[in-house]
């Protein structure tokens, strides 16, 4: 019995944000935003499928990227090692949401989707969960910057974490931990959000050398429990959500803890407009096993006043299915993807 | 490199296991002196594009126009669809995140496509052009390792979702929709219950204690269900060898307990309908199966029965453990089969013969 609650205290760290997600009540008085909500995507060929729609994300033309959950994550036999294979894919669509092309097709470390993000000068991101490797391709999609590396053998299944939890703080270097996500400051230096087997923010120079890492496991300030997404505004201050603290946490661009932020559930996936009145969208995605709980996004002010809230759990058009991702390049035309529902959706706020 | 994967394969050992721990041996249904109806296969019926294979044939459906779905396990899992004459139409959802292991498909009223698949744990709407619309349950994230069956890092000792979960699976196995548009699904080989959604995906309730059983509301291994133009919920329920009908608030309704182990039922369109049970042979083929089950069963809905036809065998017109029955004409079947790798077209008579 003991061993058994050690093995699932030691998974609720490996799918974290799986295990521990349950009822995080937001707050309850706040003003709904009105709004629209289509399918965004289309003119998919016939033998191409959205999975999970882990990350979407917008270029400076209003090209969408998706890196999404599909295929089959395999593992092949008949090696002295098990060997993973699969399971991500990167989709590019036009503006209007139509198909354009796969990028990074059958490439090594595209397991298990994360998020996508794009940078000022339109370069693409992937962050890769299971490879543990965050990918940089230029805009025409070749690969010109690779981050930590996927591990040789995969075990089947894989290995109950330790039972004492790491502290988190990972190594000096990369050697991602099931990161989560990525973001710029206006230097170019970047950071990786280190944050479910690891509990860490990784800042690296913009040719990739390592400069610091700051974070461990933890409640205070400083500390993290599960690290969903992160987000720069433009005078530089880093946002972190997180996840099972339930809160958003400040930091400047050395690590220092600024403040923290709460009142919007257990935040998922975060963006910050491009501004120059820049505001924040945060989700309280439901968790995947649970329809009844969370699933709305609030618009929030920089300071963390809560502007007002919408959508809810559902799988409908206008619902949402634990929202992974979402892209606010343009204010009040949202893009928005979901891991249970396997879609893209574009929610205009405020339609007239 | 898929030829030399084996995703789950733990998972699936472990499932076999269970699998040949008793519940399937040949059941002998109580039904005696049951008139024929006379039958015929029609020959050639599905027409595969030249190096295309069906594998095991675990699904079958028709759409309002007669097209032909097909859902397979083959190298991967893959969904087929064929015209009214069995020419191949094309492949839906070629690679989908949700094609794991073939369990079952079906067609709603308005042609969407539903499968559903124990592998992925997931029920999956198609609209009729072939694009996901809909999709329950939660496949386990691969990080985790396999986990859809037994022990695992992600679902500890406990071996898959519980019972007492509303939106996730352990091995479905089947769905069907009332006059409403709500959503059943048979939940099948571990949680041996039956599972109710509104029409948009949302938990309603469910009926089974969660344990296998064979109590007035327990299930052992719901295997397939389908429902009537009334809004009546048919359970075959494999493993207790009866049919166990409920209205579509799940309360029972009545059983039939004479005609075998029903691995897969169907009930036909029209004002007159009527009730198909298949008492299939063990899907291993023990060696006194083929003398006391593989026939099907034709069914008034009050369970009367009007006859049997077909016996287990390998030959074309025999049945190798029917898995998939497609009877929108109650004279003119379809079938899928696990152990022959096929699907036939299967035409009866409409009066049996004493």
């Amino acid at each position: 019995m003991k061993r058994t609650m050690q093995l699932l205290l030691g998974v609720a760290l490996v799918v974290g944000w799986f295990a521990a997600a349950g009822l995080f009540p937001a707050q309850a008085q706040v003003r709904q935003i009105q709004y629209r909500a289509v399918d965004a995507l289309s003119d998919f060929p016939d033998d191409i499928h959205l999975g999970e729609a882990a990350g979407v994300a917008r270029n400076s033309d209003g090209d969408i990227f998706v890196y999404t959950r599909t295929g089959n994550p395999t593992i092949s036999l008949g090696t002295s090692r098990y060997v993973s294979h699969g399971g991500a894919r990167l989709f590019q669509f036009d503006s209007d949401g139509e198909f354009e092309r796969e990028i990074g097709q059958n490439t090594y470390g595209t397991l298990y989707a994360q998020q996508v993000r794009i940078d000022p000068d339109d370069n693409i991101w992937t962050v890769d969960q299971m490879s543990g490797q965050v990918i940089k391709f230029d805009p025409d999609g070749n690969i010109v910057m690779v981050m930590s590396r996927k591990p040789e053998t995969m075990r089947l299944p894989q290995r109950p974490p330790p039972e004492t939890p790491t502290s988190g703080e990972g190594r000096e270097g990369e050697s991602f931990q099931g990161p989560t996500d990525v973001a710029w400051d206006s230097q170019g230096n970047f950071y990786v959000a280190d944050g479910i087997r690891n509990a860490r923010i990784a800042k690296y120079e913009p040719s990739g050398r390592w400069t610091m890492n700051w974070g461990m496991r933890g409640t205070g300030p400083g500390e993290f429990d599960i690290i969903q997404g992160i987000a720069i505004d433009a005078n530089d201050n880093i946002y972190v959500a997180d996840y099972a603290n339930e809160r958003i946490q400040v930091f400047d661009t050395r690590g220092n803890f600024r403040r923290e932020m709460r009142g919007f559930g257990a935040p998922m996936a975060i963006c910050i407009t491009p501004g120059p009145n820049q505001v924040m969208y945060v989700s309280n995605s439901n968790p995947p096993d649970n329809l009844d709980v969370g699933g709305e996004i609030y618009e929030v002010e920089l300071d963390g006043t809560i502007i007002g809230r919408f959508g809810t759990a559902g799988k409908m058009i206008g619902q949402f299915g634990t929202v992974n991702a979402i892209d606010c390049r343009e204010e009040n035309d949202l893009l928005v993807g979901e891991l249970g529902n396997w879609r893209v959706q574009r929610v205009t706020l405020r339609p007239m | 490199m898929r030829q030399h994967s084996s995703r789950y394969c733990a998972a699936i050992a472990a499932a076999l296991t269970l699998a040949w721990a008793g519940q399937l041996e040949a059941a002998q249904a109580l039904a005696q002196n049951v008139p024929e109806i006379p039958m015929e296969a029609v020959e050639g019926f599905i027409k595969l594009p030249e190096g295309l294979y069906l594998g095991e044939g675990i699904g079958v459906a028709t759409n309002s126009r007669g097209h032909v779905f097909v859902y397979t396990r083959s190298q991967d899992t893959r969904l087929f669809e064929f015209d009214e004459d069995g020419d191949y139409v094309r492949e839906i959802g070629a690679g989908l995140y949700g094609f794991e292991f073939a369990h079952k498909v079906r067609v709603d009223k308005d042609d969407n496509i539903w499968a559903v698949d124990e592998g992925s744990n997931q029920v999956i709407k198609f609209n009729p052009e072939g694009r996901v619309t809909m999709v329950l349950g939660y496949r386990p994230p691969a990080v985790a390792g396999a986990v859809a069956f037994g022990p695992s890092a992600f679902w500890g000792q406990s071996g898959g979702p519980g019972p007492d979960e509303r939106y996730l699976f352990a091995r479905p196995t089947d769905v069907t929709w009332d006059t409403e548009g709500n959503i059943f699904v048979s939940d099948g080989y571990f949680n041996h219950r039956v599972v109710k959604y509104t029409p948009d995906g949302r938990y309603v309730g469910q009926v089974g204690t969660g344990q296998r059983g064979s109590g007035v509301d327990e299930f052992s291994t719901p295997h397939t269900i389908a429902s009537d133009n009334q809004g009546n919920i048919y359970v075959g329920d494999r493993g207790n060898r009866r049919v166990k009908v409920y209205n579509s608030d799940l309360v029972l309704q009545t059983m039939y307990e004479d005609v075998g182990a029903p691995w897969e039922i169907c009930i036909s369109d029209g004002p007159h309908q009527y009730l198909f049970v298949s008492n299939s042979n063990s899907d291993s083929n023990p060696a006194a199966s083929w003398d006391i089950s593989g026939e099907v069963y034709k069914m008034e809905l009050d369970g009367t029965i009007i006859g049997r036809f077909g016996e287990a065998g390998k030959a074309p017109g025999q049945f190798q453990t029917i898995h998939g029955m497609a009877c929108r004409n109650p004279n003119e079947l379809i079938v899928a089969e696990i152990s022959a790798w096929r699907v036939q077209k299967i035409r009866l008579a409409s009066e049996p013969v004493f």
